[in-house]
């Protein structure tokens, strides 16, 4: 699986009231949430981001709420990868369980720019921002994350052990 | 090699006789909860799988605490798929208005959470019940679910740090200035997905709530769970509200720790974390920052002891002509204690205005949202852009003596200033 478009730069620290404002939280309908994505970073957002952009951050994205509205409304707003130096842990744990592509890179969260044309493949852990001409190498998930991503996210893999498939 | 009392609870719940950081584990859940914003997508999460029960209906607590009472049309209907949820499949802990309080505060109050436990909770402050001497843990949506099918969930077992609080406590510095003067120190990502053991002779002094106070904030440092080893004073407290049984765990002698920490508490003064970040942490007495609102409450310091601290500065007093003061006991129970010792009284009398329990203006939610430009006090435990209300408010951090004192001087001051 492969992700590739424009770069968007945050900070260190963007917390979940910013990726998705509690205003927002009297529903879950994922096309709703999208049209606020990151609107208390950047409230022109929306307005710029293509399907298949990518967001670039410093540390620590996703600290605060553990509202899975976060990740929700970033893969509705069709953002095809989110690159960061380090996630907060509730948040890196709904991505994986929800089937947001996030990578972790503190080199690529260092090198990429605004604007920068960044490819990433998921298989080999290789960022490349064509833009720049450079390369960097994404921090690879523990075996039983990669499981967990394989099978579709956790609610597929409840259901196959519900079904007694995979005990 | 010995563990951690982290590293215990996961081992029991694991069923393996010891783990080790690092190690990815799937353990059995006692407690799972969420609340009006979390609930709905796990249950309907949950009704896809297509099973007809939940894997413990004593196990599972729904908590409609953020939006309610219901502040508009969309949030009635969240809170009803919560209540249609727990008639169908016979939830026995779902608390309606009228019932409900602030669920980390309700909680232990209600007795289900215990030493021991293991408990994940689709709010991140659900690493409150720490304080109980429980492994307490905030998940997603998704992960709620999970665990109300399977009684189950996936976890790195995390390193510890440990935090050693020595020394003589001044007036009026609580559990929230030794937490806030903790971010401060290692920052809002200084414990990422690690556990933070707290521990001392200064948090052994502490009462129940104010170590509530202190593990309800773990989460922004980035820590997995905060954690207390039981005492005396939490089994009194939990023998107060359960007869269910529970266990007490405590870090063995040779346990490891990431790294340790110390802190001399006689040197820390009542603190204010300025926006945007809990982190940003200066002494309550050097701010005069002025403010448009005070809000008390919340799961952080909503509780009895919070409203005594408040009172007691409120009393024969008037809030500033220029502040609004809201003040949210956090569950029906405190509200009651405090309507029997006359701290209601005392908050009406000093022209503030009391509130049904509600996170309400916490998270900007309702009952207290901010206009662009205008500057909020809170004893909350956020201080992100946007988090009361507009984009360009501000909230500033503390507890509830400096946030009283402050409401009745118009600006952020320490409570000595009205001696």
């Amino acid at each position: 699986m492969k992700a590739k478009g424009k770069a968007w730069r945050f900070g260190d620290d963007v917390n979940t009231d910013e990726i998705i404002p509690a205003r927002y939280l009297n529903t879950f309908d994922p096309d709703e949430l999208a049209r606020h994505c990151m609107e208390d970073a950047d409230p022109d957002f929306m307005k710029k981001a293509k399907p298949g952009d990518i967001i670039v951050a410093g540390k620590n994205f996703g600290c605060g709420s553990s509202r899975e509205h976060a990740p929700i409304a970033i893969k509705a707003a069709r953002i095809s990868c989110v690159i960061a130096d380090s996630y907060a842990r509730i948040f890196y744990r709904n991505s994986i369980n929800i089937g947001l592509p996030i990578v972790e890179s503190a080199e690529a969260a260092r090198g990429i720019s605004e604007g920068d044309e960044v490819e990433v493949d998921f298989d080999s852990g290789r960022i490349v921002n064509h833009t720049k001409n450079a390369e960097y190498a994404a921090k690879p998930f523990p075996p039983f994350m990669q499981d967990l991503i394989a099978k579709g996210g956790l609610m597929n893999k409840v259901k196959s052990e519900l079904a007694g498939k995979d005990h | 090699m010995g563990m951690t009392i982290t590293e215990k609870i996961l081992a029991a719940h694991a069923g393996k006789d010891s783990v080790a950081p690092g190690e990815l584990i799937e353990a059995r859940v006692d407690l799972v909860l969420g609340n009006d914003i979390t609930a709905p997508i796990a249950i309907k999460e949950f009704r896809e799988l297509g099973i007809d029960a939940v894997f413990d209906r004593e196990a599972v607590a729904l908590i409609p605490d953020h939006f309610t009472p219901n502040k508009d049309i969309k949030s009635a209907e969240q809170v009803k798929i919560l209540r249609e949820f727990a008639r169908e499949f016979g939830i026995v802990h779902f608390y309606d208005v009228g019932r409900v309080g602030v669920e980390h505060a309700l909680l232990p109050e209600l007795g289900l959470t215990r030493p021991g436990m293991l408990i994940i909770g689709a709010d991140s402050h659900t690493c409150t019940y720490g304080a109980m001497g429980a492994f307490s843990t905030g998940v997603g949506s998704t992960d709620m679910a999970a665990a109300m099918a399977t009684g189950k969930a996936w976890f790195k077992v995390p390193e510890s740090i440990k935090f050693v609080y020595e020394g003589a406590l001044n007036p009026y510095v609580n559990g929230k200035d030794l937490i806030l003067h903790t971010i401060g120190d290692i920052g809002v990502d200084g414990a990422l997905y690690k556990a933070m053991e707290f521990t001392g002779e200064a948090v052994a002094q502490l009462s129940l709530e104010g170590r509530l106070t202190m593990a309800n904030m773990a989460i922004e440092a980035g820590g997995k769970n905060g954690i207390f080893a039981p005492d005396d004073k939490t089994v009194a407290y939990v023998k107060s509200r359960s007869s269910k049984p529970y266990t007490v765990y405590a870090s063995d002698p040779d346990a490891r720790y990431a790294e340790l920490r110390e802190y001399d508490v006689s040197r820390i003064e009542p603190l204010v974390a300025y926006p945007h970040l809990p982190e940003n942490v200066r002494p309550a007495r050097e701010s005069g920052i002025v403010i448009d609102q005070v809000v008390i409450g919340s799961c952080t310091n909503g509780r009895i002891e919070d409203l005594r601290e408040a009172a007691a500065i409120l009393k024969n007093r008037k809030v500033n002509g220029n502040v609004r003061l809201i003040i949210i006991p956090a569950t029906q129970e405190i509200y009651r204690r405090a309507m029997e010792e006359g701290l209601l009284d005392i908050f009406v009398a000093a022209e503030a205005a009391v509130s049904a329990p509600t996170c309400g203006p916490c998270l900007g939610g309702h009952m207290g949202i901010l206009a662009e430009g205008e500057r909020c006090l809170a004893t909350t435990n956020r201080n992100f852009v946007g988090r009361m209300g507009h984009p360009k408010s501000e909230v500033y951090l503390a507890g509830p003596a400096v946030a009283a004192a402050s409401a009745v001087l118009g600006r952020i001051a320490h409570p000595d200033e009205l001696k």
